[in-house]
């Protein structure tokens, strides 16, 4: 019983913990890449500019919260929002506009938003600093230990604060997001353009506006997701190559253009990449005793170690565009 | 944007066309001014040091030389040339240092060697089960059967290799080197590179031209940890140094004169690399490379296989750019794994391209040298500037600066690289030397 308890904490929990950052940040890259159809290297930065946002706000407010009975941090979540969608639109308007209105080729705005996350990275790192900071400035990180209801079961399943917000806060944008989409004017004008961007200008849809909302979407979300990974471990400024890859690996393995595929493949990829670094060695060892003589399991059974964690989500985009290019969803960008 | 007038980059279009047979009036200025640059800095830092800059310069030209066929004569942007370098200066190393007794004078190897059958075994197994279908099997059935035998054979073989190499780790130390002359190391590591560059190349060339830049920065940052985590094979994060030169080293000759000797040696492979990338350049196939790049549609119609085409110019560049890390690590005498940043191996490279020129390989080299000696400068400039400011707030707001000032100054190089790649991009994007596009009346 120990052991599942041991498989749920570790596999479990912390791969829906990192499917939801995925997936939250796998949706912006692929609503920029279905509008402005183009990589967006620069998100993973944007995704720790907000999180940044959140330290700043809450270290000038570190009480803010406690009256409201939330971290301070969550609190300050909507206005670091409000701001990463602002840095946002004001990319787009400096750096991608007129390369766009050059009409160069995708592949050199692509370039250009590497040099936006330089811009990003320098930026942030000569404010914060290159270490590692806590978002819980003057709250206490609870920790919540279930106790299973049975026989033997030692181990108590654990759950922290910050986890729980992570959920509830994802459940809230996708659902959002959501009816954004379907049900709003502009969603659907967004989902026209992602479609067919001629006949959406044809047919009297403002283009820039398209182009502002979705750039504000992509921000809010990236500063959603870069301040609940901070809230769960610590805000780190160097955290963007490594984040890179699996939410690439996400947008594609959805399907890009493919909103929902990217809150799939987020879970696909965070889930994956918990279970190739988990020891399966422990869920074998109950069966021990029964199994064959000869059979001597060794004592390390994970696919990989977890410094090798950035393996899995490679691996993945290489399956994915080996054997089925267009996602899991077929999207429309290929 | 489908039109494929609109989505041309502009830096392409023949309208601008310089004349083949004109003085190189730009050319000549530029190089003056890089002369009296390089002229400066030896007169400011001194012979060693400022010899030590130009041959790390030449280095990264080479690189350059690998990123200016992929990106300018193809248009293909790699996202990964640290994870390039970091093969050509892990095979520099693995090949010149000398043989460690320790490991191969006990049953280590052999060890070692069965696992390697082993591995090679698991993988003719699952290829065989992969081609199962032929002998009958539903292919569904020989899906499964493949995938289970895949996973089960690979825990088997990764847990025998771990064993073995925690083995070499406690007993031995590392593997140690082969004891052979740096320059085989150097080959072996562009071959190494190029394969690599087959692989992801491979995979993602058919596709669009984003998921090329996606897949090599994913195998960069892979080559970094698996180069920096197995301890056994490299010493990891414990570095191997020194590693030998070719030419007689600093030892024997002092630090100047030796590192004079090492560029004029690496002067000689850029030279040649540069009279072959011309040839190449006014070869039919390069014609036919930059005949792909600028309108891929109608290179297809003329019945060039694009796919194949792309490939070698990938690979090409890659062999390059393995070649160029396995010189620079050479020089550097130190194989460290976590030295290589995407900052200064990715990305100033990147720089030197676009800067340059790309897809002009005299711009390229110019860019190179030029950028790295500003790249060299800008450390104690960024910090003396930190200083000022620092000094300037605390004298004016009694601004209390908090200690790690130095490496926050460093930090603001990353700014203006970023800011550097997104100017030329806007206000520069056939760089200060352009590729000179022949026109034929």
């Amino acid at each position: 019983m120990n052991e599942l308890v041991f498989f749920i904490n570790n596999v479990v929990i912390s791969g829906s913990v990192s499917g939801s950052i995925y997936a939250i940040g796998a949706i912006g890259v692929t609503l920029i890449f279905s509008i402005m159809r183009f990589a967006h290297f620069a998100h993973a930065d944007m995704m720790t500019f907000g999180a940044f946002m959140v330290l700043l706000l809450t270290t000038l407010f570190p009480a803010a919260g406690a009256s409201l009975g939330v971290p301070t941090a969550v609190l300050m979540l909507p206005l670091a929002m409000l701001l990463t969608a602002a840095l946002a639109v004001g990319i787009d308007k400096t750096f991608y506009k007129p390369l766009r209105a050059h009409g160069v080729k995708p592949i050199v705005l692509v370039i250009g938003s590497l040099g936006v996350t330089l811009i990003l990275q320098g930026l942030i790192r000569l404010f914060s600093g290159t270490g590692g900071q806590s978002l819980y400035v003057d709250d206490r990180k609870e920790i919540f230990r279930l106790a299973l209801p049975f026989e033997g079961a030692r181990a108590p399943i654990v759950v922290t604060e910050p986890q729980i917000y992570l959920f509830v806060i994802t459940i809230v944008a996708v659902v959002a997001l959501h009816l954004f989409l379907n049900r709003s004017r502009l969603g659907k004008a967004m989902r026209a353009m992602s479609d067919n961007p001629e006949l959406a200008q044809a047919s009297g849809i403002n283009t820039n506006t398209i182009v502002a909302v979705t750039w504000m979407i992509a921000g809010a979300l990236a500063a959603i997701a870069g301040t609940l990974l901070s809230l769960d471990v610590t805000f780190k400024p160097d955290l963007s190559f490594f984040l890179l890859l699996p939410i690439f690996a996400a947008a594609i393995v959805g399907g890009v253009g493919h909103p929902y595929g990217a809150i799939a493949g987020g879970f696909v990829v965070g889930f994956a990449e918990t279970l190739a670094v988990f020891n399966w060695n422990v869920l074998l060892r109950p069966f021990r005793d029964s199994l064959p003589a000869w059979l001597e399991l060794p004592s390390n059974l994970a696919f990989v170690g977890t410094e090798y964690k950035i393996v899995v989500p490679f691996f993945i985009l290489v399956a994915i565009l080996v054997w089925r290019p267009t996602g899991l969803f077929k999207g429309k960008v290929i | 944007m489908s039109n494929s007038e609109k989505t041309r980059n502009p830096a392409y279009t023949p309208q601008d066309a310089t004349s083949a047979r004109r003085f190189p009036l730009r050319e000549l200025i530029l190089f003056g001014v890089l002369l009296v640059a390089v002229l400066a800095v030896y007169a400011i830092m001194g012979a060693a040091y400022s010899t030590r800059m130009l041959v790390e310069a030449a280095c990264y030209a080479i690189l350059a030389l690998g990123l200016t066929i992929q990106w300018g004569y193809a248009g293909q942007f790699n996202a990964g040339v640290m994870g390039f370098v970091a093969l050509g200066g892990f095979c520099a190393m693995f090949f010149s240092v000398p043989v460690n007794d320790a490991f191969w004078g006990t049953a280590l190897p052999g060890e070692f060697g069965r696992v390697l059958l082993y591995g090679a075994a698991a993988i003719v197994l699952i290829v065989g089960a992969s081609k199962l279908d032929r002998l009958g099997v539903p292919k569904p059935l020989r899906t499964l059967i493949a995938v289970v035998l895949g996973v089960v054979l690979y825990l088997v073989v990764i847990s025998q290799l771990r064993e073995v190499t925690d083995a070499i780790e406690s007993q031995a130390g590392f593997v140690g080197g082969l004891g052979l002359p740096p320059w085989i190391g150097w080959i072996v590591g562009g071959a190494l590179a190029g394969g690599v560059g087959y692989f992801i190349g491979h995979i993602c060339l058919g596709l669009r031209s984003d998921y090329l830049a996606i897949a090599t920065l994913g195998i960069a940052e892979i080559i970094k940890a698996f180069l920096k985590n197995s301890d056994w094979l490299t010493r990891g994060t414990a570095t191997v140094s020194p590693l030998p030169w070719p030419t007689p080293g600093p030892a024997e000759l002092g630090f100047t004169l030796s590192r004079a000797i090492y560029l004029s040696f690496t002067a000689v492979i850029i030279a040649v690399i540069f009279f072959l990338l011309n040839r190449a350049y006014n070869a039919p196939w390069g014609r036919m490379i930059r005949a792909i790049r600028d309108n891929e549609v109608s290179a297809a119609a003329m019945g060039k296989d694009i796919n194949k085409r792309r490939l070698e110019i990938f690979v090409l560049g890659c062999i390059l750019m393995g070649l160029g890390g396995g010189i620079l690590g050479t020089f550097n005498s130190l194989f460290d794994p976590q030295g290589y940043l995407p900052l200064n191996h990715t990305f100033l490279v990147l720089v030197m391209v676009i800067l340059g020129g790309p897809g002009n390989n005299l711009g390229t080299i110019f860019g190179a040298v030029a950028v790295y000696i500003i790249w060299i400068m800008s450390e104690p400039l960024a910090l003396f500037l930190m200083q000022l400011a620092v000094a300037f707030g605390e004298g004016a707001f009694g601004w209390d600066a908090p200690g790690n000032m130095d490496s926050r100054a460093l930090q603001a190089r990353v700014l203006v690289i970023g800011l550097l790649i997104t100017m030329v991009l806007r206000f520069a994007p056939k760089g200060l030397l352009p590729e000179k596009i022949k026109s034929h009346n």
